[in-house]
């Protein structure tokens, strides 16, 4: 077990060194000239000059690279030339937005999508399973931004019981927080439940046909404790993969609800960096976002090692 | 393997209905939409639904339904390229990995391991950020996002079919690796391929559609669905109309299209029927 776990943390570590040199390759190396990207089309020749000194663009590409990534990895991303604050201060500003949003959806997306694929797996070729694919298969169509949108429309263009956006902070306590989140929450975890459904409708339904399910009902063993007990948790191993792969799309997915509901997270700081040519600031966020993505698919790829022991023999 | 379900036909064909509206409204929309997409005017801006205007207008005043049928042309010609994209690189990627093996291997799968933590959007922000935002961001983002899946599948590929007998026959009679790979064993990992290509179809329509609604996408005056649910936002208390067809017509293309990929699943791959 112990060689598994040092064989995935070092593939972890080549896979972050990786991550990090696309970032770096796409915003230094790419555009050929990063001082110009900044200035844009007015910036004098002299004043270019200056501003490549000052980020040392001067020096050969390999140092250049190991240089950011030594200082990245002691938490130091640059200044933000728009705010003209550490990027790495502005990223954990923003946290407290972007993180609760993405954990009040994946909560919500596991707390229907669990309960709604068992139901539709019991339901096997019967009307209430059908119900579920086409409800799940509804969900799958319905971009996140646009139900925002609509949820925008009903519940504050209509109604008029939720502003439409904003965020109040953690400052008032926990629900003001909580209750500008909702709606975006709804939109972002609620449609990506439907992928959910589908994967344990199908696990299963796969487990359900199993020899130990069969003797468990041929003992007697009340259906709901088949379910609950034999079925279920031998269900989520794969489960837990599609979920935790499913964690990564939600936060980038949260970059684009936080535009739909005017909120102050690292999505709007990044599309905000972009309009003000603050490459800076997009390398750390894109920097961040993906290595907490890695980080997720590594801690699900674990957690199916211990889950099933088998994949750790492989 | 069991019993034929009942639905399966009736989605399909559901599937295929829909795909083909999708095909053929993007097709008229070349030679005939009601009003010209890009016509303005000041006096109708934001009206709903009407005779003259069957989903209403946009706030300059232009015919959102001719609008939408020209978007059918932006979403499928980006989800092509984009599945192209991605299909294309995951494939030589997977080749590389499961052909070559060894180092070689290795390293191609650290770096489908790293693209992963890429999705369409974070590409997006990135490209746009040194590049002008536009279409092409879009497709070449979206793209990347796929190259992970079509890479694993090829190298999974490669990897069961390289040892069999009919490639250690070819390489008796003395074909050489080039001829081995595109002759005998890619023609052989296609079925799983094409299924991996019709579902990431509908799931590049939805990340064109997010792009342009986060403005690094397709660019106005282009009509695109997700551009413009971004300009339908600024008007929802005026008219709410327009929010609501273009995603509408999103959520029916995207449906459409994965029920034809369910089906099309089943058509070519037994097992799971």
């Amino acid at each position: 077990m112990r060689r598994y776990v040092l064989r995935r943390v070092a593939t972890l570590v080549a896979t972050l060194l990786l991550v990090s040199v696309l970032v770096f390759v796409v915003i230094r190396v790419l555009p050929g000239d990063p001082a110009l990207v900044i200035m844009g089309t007015e910036g004098s020749p002299e004043a270019a000059a200056r501003l490549r000194e000052a980020m040392g663009l001067n020096r050969p590409i390999v140092v250049q690279y190991a240089d950011w990534l030594w200082h990245a990895l002691r938490g130091d991303l640059g200044v933000s030339i728009q705010y003209d604050v550490p990027v790495g201060r502005l990223v954990l500003s923003r946290l407290p937005l972007t993180l609760p949003l993405t954990l009040m959806a994946a909560g919500l997306m596991v707390l229907t999508a669990l309960p709604l694929g068992l139901y539709a797996a019991t339901r096997h070729r019967r009307v209430g399973d059908y119900a579920a694919m086409v409800v799940s298969q509804v969900g799958i169509a319905v971009p996140s931004f646009w139900a925002g949108l609509l949820l925008i429309l009903l519940f504050s263009v209509r109604l008029g019981w939720v502003r439409s956006g904003g965020f109040e902070g953690w400052s008032g306590g926990l629900w003001p927080g909580v209750r500008s989140l909702l709606l975006p929450a709804v939109a972002l975890g609620l449609f990506q439940a439907a992928v959910l459904v589908r994967a344990t409708r199908s696990s299963v339904l796969d487990v359900l046909r199993e020899d130990y399910v069969r003797t468990a009902r041929a003992k007697g063993v009340r259906e709901t404790l088949v379910l609950g007990k034999h079925a279920l948790r031998n269900a989520l191993i794969p489960v837990v993969t599609v979920a935790g792969i499913q964690l990564g799309q939600l936060m980038a997915g949260s970059i684009v609800l936080e535009s739909v509901f005017a909120l102050p997270g690292l999505g709007r700081l990044a599309l905000g960096a972009i309009t003000a040519r603050d490459l800076p600031v997009v390398q750390g966020v894109t920097l961040f976002v993906a290595s907490c993505i890695v980080l997720i698919n590594f801690a699900v790829d674990l957690a199916y090692g211990f889950l099933d022991p088998r994949i750790r023999h492989e | 393997m069991s019993r034929r379900q009942p639905l399966r036909h009736v989605t399909f064909a559901l599937g295929v209905a829909i795909t083909a509206l999708l095909v053929l409204t993007a097709a008229l929309s070349f030679v005939y939409t009601p009003k010209d997409p890009l016509a303005m005017s000041i006096s109708g801006r934001l009206q709903g639904p009407s005779g003259d205007h069957p989903f209403g207008t946009d706030q300059y005043g232009r015919d959102v339904l001719s609008r939408v049928m020209r978007g059918a042309v932006t979403s499928i010609a980006v989800g092509v390229v984009a599945v192209g994209i991605g299909a294309g690189l995951g494939v030589l990627l997977g080749i590389l990995s499961g052909y070559v093996g060894g180092w070689l291997d290795e390293g191609c799968m650290r770096l489908i391991d790293a693209l992963q933590g890429f999705p369409a959007i974070l590409s997006a922000l990135l490209f746009a950020a040194v590049f002008a935002p536009g279409v092409v961001i879009s497709m070449v983002a979206i793209g990347i996002a796929f190259v992970p899946a079509f890479a694993r599948l090829t190298r999974a590929g490669f990897l069961e079919l390289a040892p069999r007998e009919f490639v250690v026959a070819a390489r008796a009679l003395g074909a050489r690796d080039l001829r081995l790979i595109t002759g005998h064993i890619l023609p052989n990992t296609l079925p799983p391929l094409i299924i991996q290509a019709t579902t990431s179809f509908p799931v590049a329509i939805l990340a064109e559609a997010a792009l342009a609604y986060l403005g690094l996408g397709t660019q106005p005056p282009h009509p695109s669905w997700g551009l413009m649910l971004k300009e339908a936002q600024n008007f929802l208390s005026l008219n709410p109309w327009f929010a609501v067809f273009p995603g509408g017509a999103i959520a029916l293309t995207v449906l459409g299209l994965n029920l034809l990929g369910d089906g099309l699943r089943d058509l070519l791959d037994p097992k799971t029927a």
